[in-house]
């Protein structure tokens, strides 16, 4: 019988810590399975950040680092410096680059670094409990805005593609979503086409992952996958941002 | 040259392949060398946006396998804490050079000591160590830069250079011929890519209580290892002293031009100057304290090593202190004036 669907060479066998429906196993899943198809588990050093995503040294099976809140990218600078052949990416949540790490990521992009991120946007700060993340939309309410984000107090959901767009260091920015099996195939050849980049050494790429957060937005699985195409997209629009030919 | 180039030039000559820094006052000459050097000898060198990316950026070379360095003065210490505390937890080698100024807050590019606690104890969180070197010469500096990469590499664990803004400003005839090439470490923990061998992980996240307080005694042992190993100190005319004088770095230099005076006038003193800040000199201030009964300690800071002496001395002895927090340096002739005048307080009181 021909086998069509296994666990890709690139994950262990270890069982998934995330909560029912979130987006971070999907995603997990489409880096590995992009990794092998490529055949860069061998040459693959991916930054861990902190946050729901923090574990993911469990669950890749290639060479793998921690890193501190919002540090990823200055993190994976050093290492790609050393090791210019190696694949190196970070995988980074909405609070970790577009709040602690901003300076970070920034300037990374800025600097051209050849190296990817994976920014997993799904608009709160999971992990600690579902407080507002820089992403979180107007009105929505979370932990730290009881009474829904009031953009007047506390600013407006941070658009990463967007921003980095303007900076030539970037080459390759797309935003995707893993809420459907059709957004999710586009994902994966999003994930696919940012490690292209950084092998063809044309810039920093980034791909922005919108990733439903069912335990932290109160929903349940099918709700949120929902939200995501009927608000978050409205005001993070799916597709591609820039794309710096190689 | 100046201590912050030859300071940079030891570190090329000593393997140093990434420099990363941002400028700060009064080690920016250690930086725009790197700039030069660093591409001529086929290294690294990137002014990062933020001492903080600085040294995170040193941590990716680190696990990367090259040998990195960082360099800041004090403020910008303060945010490099963060990455130290990483470095430590994840037993990554690094080294960290301090050119300390005037605090705390901006404080000013003066000379001072005043960042002794903050190398010594850790600086950043949890329970870890620094092993910190204080050189008080330009041509210590380039002696102590190589060594600080082989602790760094034998220990996997980050060194800090504590100098300050004179040790970094102040011009003195240097030789690297000393520099023996680095010494090659096992490198089984980097990341190079998973290939023919098992994936690594390298993290200080550990879930499991049991693990992490393993992983805590495991760093405490290898800390104990070090102070067993690696004190280093200087005496200077300590054979027939009956007063100690203990300082580090410029400070101890300065005290040595007042001692020179007070032999002049048969005021028996002598100088114990820790190079090493942690591991601390304790042992030969315990032994010293069996045949001298005073110990005058001079600091350009408020008393801060003060502390250490205090617990090597465990209650014995008599401790005479001055401190100066930064921004005006005493020349030797104002500090021979003052162990001058310990020194008859201390003569009379033996004498009581």
């Amino acid at each position: 019988m021909k086998q069509v669907y296994s666990r890709p060479k690139s994950l262990k066998e270890a069982h998934f810590h995330y909560c029912p429906g979130c987006g971070h196993g999907i995603i997990n899943r489409l880096i590995a399975e992009v990794i092998d198809e490529m055949g860069l588990r061998e040459k693959a050093i991916c930054v861990a950040p902190a946050g729901c995503g923090m574990l993911i040294y469990n669950y890749f099976d290639m060479d793998t680092l921690e890193s501190a809140h919002g540090r990823g990218a200055a993190v994976a600078t050093g290492i790609k410096r050393v090791r210019p052949d190696n694949l190196v990416f970070s995988y980074q949540g909405d609070g970790d680059l577009a709040a602690i790490g901003t300076a970070e990521g920034f300037h990374a992009a800025n600097r051209g670094e050849l190296i990817t991120v994976i920014f997993v946007n799904n608009g709160v700060y999971g992990m600690t409990g579902g407080q507002m993340a820089p992403t979180t939309l107007s009105k929505q309410v979370t932990t730290t805005t009881p009474y829904g984000r009031d953009t007047v107090l506390a600013g407006h959901p941070v658009r990463i593609c967007e921003v980095f767009a303007v900076l030539d260091g970037t080459s390759y920015l797309e935003r995707v979503a893993v809420n459907k099996p059709a957004a999710i195939i586009k994902a994966k050849k999003a994930i696919a086409k940012a490690f292209q980049h950084q092998l063809d050494k044309t810039g920093f790429s980034l791909v922005e992952i919108l990733s439903p957060c069912p335990t932290n937005w109160k929903m349940n699985s099918v709700e949120a996958c929902k939200w995501i195409d009927e608000v978050m997209s409205k005001k993070f629009p799916i597709g591609l941002v820039k794309e710096v030919k190689c | 040259m100046n201590g912050n180039a030859a300071l940079g030039e030891a570190a090329v000559l000593a393997g140093c392949a990434c420099y990363f820094g941002y400028p700060i006052t009064p080690q920016n000459e250690l930086t725009e060398y790197m700039a030069k050097r660093m591409p001529e000898t086929g290294g690294v060198f990137i002014q990062s946006e933020s001492e903080i990316a600085a040294i995170n950026m040193v941590l990716g070379a680190s696990v990367a396998g090259a040998r990195a360095m960082t360099s800041s003065s004090s403020p910008g210490m303060s945010l490099k804490q963060e990455g130290i505390s990483y470095l430590a937890a994840d037993e990554l080698p690094a080294v960290v050079v301090n050119m300390v100024r005037g605090g705390p807050g901006m404080g000013n590019i003066s000379p001072a000591q005043s960042d002794y606690m903050q190398a010594t104890r850790g600086g950043g969180h949890g329970d870890y160590k620094t092993i910190v070197l204080a050189p008080g010469s330009v041509q210590e500096l380039t002696e102590i830069v190589p060594l600080a990469f082989e602790l760094a590499d034998e220990y996997r664990n980050p060194v800090v250079i504590l100098g300050d803004g004179m040790l970094g400003q102040m011009m003195e005839p240097v030789s690297f011929d000393n520099i023996k090439p680095p010494k090659v470490y096992p490198k089984d923990y980097i990341l190079t890519g998973a290939h023919g061998r098992p994936s690594r992980m390298v993290r200080s996240l550990l879930f499991d209580t049991k693990e992490e307080e393993e992983h805590n005694w495991k760093l405490f042992r290898k800390y104990q290892r070090i102070e067993q190993n690696e004190v280093r100190y200087e005496t200077f005319m300590m054979e027939d002293a009956d007063m100690a004088a203990i300082a580090y770095g410029i400070g101890a230099r300065i005290v040595r031009g007042a001692i020179k005076r007070l032999r002049q006038e048969n005021l028996k003193i002598g100088m114990i100057r820790p190079i090493t800040l942690w591991p601390f000199p304790a042992k030969i201030i315990q032994e010293t304290v069996k045949k001298v009964s005073d110990f005058f300690v001079f600091e350009m800071s408020t008393g801060q090593m003060v502390e250490d002496v205090k617990l090597s001395l465990e209650g014995k002895g008599h401790i005479h202190f001055y401190g100066r927090p930064g921004g005006v340096i005493p020349t030797p002739i104002e500090l021979y004036r003052i162990i001058s005048r310990h020194y008859y307080q201390a003569r009379r009181r033996k004498k009581q």
